[in-house]
C-alpha cells in the first residue's frame, strides 16, 4: 500500500494533486456561486496558448502563462460587461481563440509535442521541486486573499451590482479574483492537465453543496474535498496506470454521484416526514 | 393612514439633488432632463409604468447608473466623490435565492463599509446586526437560508441589510412588490417609522392607492418627472394620464386620494372615459362611486 510513496517523483506528486485539489476547490466555490462554472475550462485553455508562446520566446513557464491567463481573464471580463455578449459566449471566444493560437504554434514546430501532450492530460512524473513551491506560493496567496477580503468577495460574489453601492471596490476585486484564478489555473496544469481542470474547479463546491446551505462551510468543505479528490487521485492513478488529471476528475466525479444520492434520500426523507407531519 | 412625514426643513440644503440628469444604461437614455430634491426627512414614492426610469433614478443616486448630463449631488457633493451612506434595497427579482447565505450574512454586508480595511465583520457589526434583526422581527430567524423565508420576511432581511449601514436615506426598488397586502402594508409602517427616526426615504412603486394612503410625496414620471407633490396634488386624472397614457379616474374616501387602476373597464363602461367631471368621480364621505371598487 505504501509501495508508491518510495518514489520521490511520486511524493512530489502526491503534494501537489493533494494542494492543487484544495486550491482548485477553494477558488471553485466563487466560480460556482459566480455561475462562471465554464471559465475553468475556457482559461486553461487560454493559459496553453500563453504557454506555448512563452516556451517559443524562452519565457518562464509560470511568468508567461500566468500573464497570459491574468489578461485573458480581464479581458473576459471586459468583453461580458458589453451587454451584447454574455460572459459564456465572451469567455468561449476568447479563450479558444487563444487556445487555437497556442495549437497553430505546435503544429508549425513540432519539436515540443510531447511536453504539452502533458500540459493537456498531466502527469504527476513531470512534477518538479519548483512546480512544488510555485503550487504552494499560489495556495498561500489565494488563501490570503480570500481571508483578507472575506467580506468584500462575499458581498461581490452575492450581489455584485449592489455591493459597489456599500463601497465595495467591486472592479478591483473583480480583476483580483481574474488574477489568483490565473494563477490557480497555470500551477494545476503540471498535475492535472488543461482539459481537467473544469472539473477540479466546479466539481468539490458542488459536492459541498449537497451537504452544507452555509457559504463558510463551503469555503471549508469544498478545498478538503478537493484535496482529498486530488490525494486519492494520484494514488489510485499509480496502480491503474491512468494519467493523474483523469484519475484526480473520475475521483471527484465519484464524490458527486455519493454527493447527489445523498441529497436526493434526505430530501426524500424531509419529503416524508413532512407528509407524516401534515397527514 | 400613517402619521404625516417630519416637515422637511425647506431652509436647509437637500440631502440628494439631482440636476438635470440624463441617464441609462451602454448608451441607452432612460431618463431626460431630471431635477429632483430630496430633503433630510423625506418620504417619497416615485410612481410610473415599467420602463419610466424610476429603477434608473435610484441607481443613479447609488452610481450605479451610466450619467450622460447632469449630476447627482449628495448634501452638495458628487455622489461618485462623497461616497455618501445609502442604503440601497434592490427588487428581489435581482437576488440569486439559491446562493448559500443566512439572514444574519446577509444583513452583515450592510456593515461592510463600517470598517473598510478590516477583512471581517466585527463584534460591534455582529451586534449592531442583531439588533436590526430583533428590531424587523428576525431574530428567530438568523441563520437560516434566505430562501426559507417567506416574501416579506425576505423584503424586511434586505431592508436590514440596509439597516444596519446606518443610512441617511433608503433607496428601495419596489419594496412592496409581490408580498400580500398586509405585508405591504407592515413594510410602509415599518419606513414611515424609520422615516421618524430621520431616515429620508424615496421608493419606487406600481402602488398608486397604497402610496396616496400612506406616502406624504408623490412623484410621477415617465422619462421624465410630471409631477411632484402630495397625493392629493399629484394624483389627478391629468397626471395620471401623462404617466400612464391611460384615463384614470381619481375620487376621494374618507380623505384619502383613491385611483381607479382599471383603465379600459372604465374606458369601456362610459363614453367620455368613464369619468365624470374632468376624470374626477365623486366619492362622499363613505361613499365611494360602485365602479371605482367593483374590480379587483
Amino acid at each position: 500500500m505504501t509501495e508508491p510513496f518510495e518514489f520521490e517523483f511520486f511524493v512530489r506528486g502526491f503534494i501537489a494533486a493533494t494542494m492543487v485539489g484544495g486550491l482548485a476547490g477553494m477558488m471553485g466555490v466563487y466560480i460556482v456561486l459566480r455561475r462562471m462554472s465554464y471559465i475553468g475550462h475556457g482559461l486553461s485553455h487560454a493559459i496553453f496558448g500563453g504557454a506555448v508562446v512563452s516556451f517559443i520566446m524562452s519565457i518562464n513557464f509560470y511568468v508567461g502563462a500566468s500573464i497570459w491567463g491574468f489578461l485573458s481573464a480581464v479581458l473576459i471580463q471586459w468583453t461580458s460587461r458589453r451587454r451584447s455578449i454574455s460572459s459564456d459566449a465572451a469567455i468561449g471566444i476568447i479563450t479558444t481563440a487563444s487556445f487555437a493560437l497556442g495549437i497553430a504554434l505546435i503544429s508549425r514546430t513540432q519539436t515540443f509535442t510531447r511536453s504539452f501532450e502533458a500540459a493537456l492530460f498531466g502527469n504527476i512524473l513531470g512534477v518538479t521541486g519548483a512546480d512544488l513551491v510555485a503550487i504552494a506560493l499560489v495556495t498561500g496567496a489565494v488563501l490570503i486573499a480570500v481571508i483578507v477580503g472575506y467580506k468584500y468577495l462575499l458581498f461581490a460574489t452575492f450581489d455584485t451590482e449592489v455591493a459597489a453601492s456599500y463601497w465595495v471596490p467591486v472592479r478591483w476585486v473583480d480583476t483580483a479574483f481574474a488574477l489568483v484564478l490565473a494563477g490557480t489555473v497555470v500551477v494545476s496544469m503540471q498535475v492535472l492537465g488543461v482539459t481537467m481542470i473544469a472539473a477540479a474547479l466546479v466539481v468539490p463546491p458542488i459536492v459541498a453543496r449537497q451537504f452544507t446551505g452555509s457559504f463558510t462551510k463551503m469555503m471549508i468543505f469544498s478545498p478538503l474535498i478537493g484535496a482529498s479528490a486530488g490525494a486519492i487521485g494520484i494514488y489510485v492513478s499509480w496502480f491503474i496506470d491512468v494519467s493523474s488529471g483523469a484519475s484526480v476528475v473520475l475521483v471527484a466525479s465519484a464524490f458527486f454521484v455519493i454527493s447527489i444520492v445523498y441529497a436526493s434520500a434526505r430530501d426524500r426523507l424531509l419529503a416524508a416526514r413532512g407528509r407524516a407531519g401534515s397527514g | 393612514m400613517l402619521h404625516k412625514s417630519p416637515h422637511p426643513d425647506l431652509h436647509e440644503p437637500p440631502l440628494v439633488q439631482i440636476r438635470g440628469l440624463a441617464a441609462g444604461y451602454h448608451g441607452n437614455r432612460v431618463i431626460e432632463n431630471v431635477s429632483l430634491n430630496i430633503m433630510r426627512n423625506d418620504f417619497a414614492a416615485l410612481l410610473g409604468p415599467s420602463g419610466s426610469g424610476k429603477t434608473t433614478v435610484l441607481r443613479a443616486i447609488v452610481g450605479a447608473a451610466d450619467v450622460y448630463a447632469g449630476d447627482v449631488l449628495f448634501r452638495g457633493e458628487p455622489v461618485r466623490k462623497s461616497r455618501p451612506r445609502i442604503g440601497y434595497v434592490p427588487q428581489l427579482e435581482a437576488i440569486d435565492w439559491n446562493f448559500p447565505v443566512t439572514v444574519e450574512q446577509v444583513v452583515l454586508m450592510g456593515a461592510t463599509r463600517n470598517a473598510p480595511l478590516f477583512p471581517w465583520f466585527q463584534r460591534k457589526d455582529r451586534l449592531r446586526a442583531g439588533q436590526v434583526l430583533e428590531r424587523l422581527g428576525l431574530e428567530r430567524l438568523a441563520n437560516r437560508q434566505i430562501r426559507e423565508l417567506s416574501g416579506g420576511q425576505q423584503q424586511r432581511v434586505f431592508l436590514g441589510r440596509a439597516l444596519v449601514s446606518e443610512p441617511e436615506i433608503l433607496l428601495l426598488d419596489e419594496p412592496t412588490a409581490g408580498v400580500d397586502i398586509k405585508t405591504r402594508d407592515d413594510v410602509l409602517h415599518l419606513l414611515d417609522e424609520l422615516n421618524h427616526q430621520g431616515i429620508a426615504i424615496l421608493m419606487s412603486t406600481h402602488e398608486i392607492n397604497a402610496v396616496a394612503a400612506h406616502l406624504p410625496r408623490v412623484i410621477c414620471m415617465n422619462g421624465r418627472i410630471l409631477a411632484d407633490g402630495t397625493p392629493r396634488d399629484v394624483l389627478t386624472p391629468d397626471v395620471l394620464k401623462a404617466t400612464y397614457g391611460a384615463e384614470m379616474p381619481v375620487t376621494e374616501y374618507r380623505g384619502m386620494t383613491l385611483v381607479a387602476e382599471t383603465p379600459h373597464r372604465f374606458g369601456a363602461a362610459a363614453p367620455n372615459g368613464g369619468s365624470s367631471d374632468n376624470g374626477h368621480l365623486h366619492g362622499d364621505n363613505g361613499h365611494v362611486h360602485e365602479e371605482v371598487v367593483a374590480d379587483d
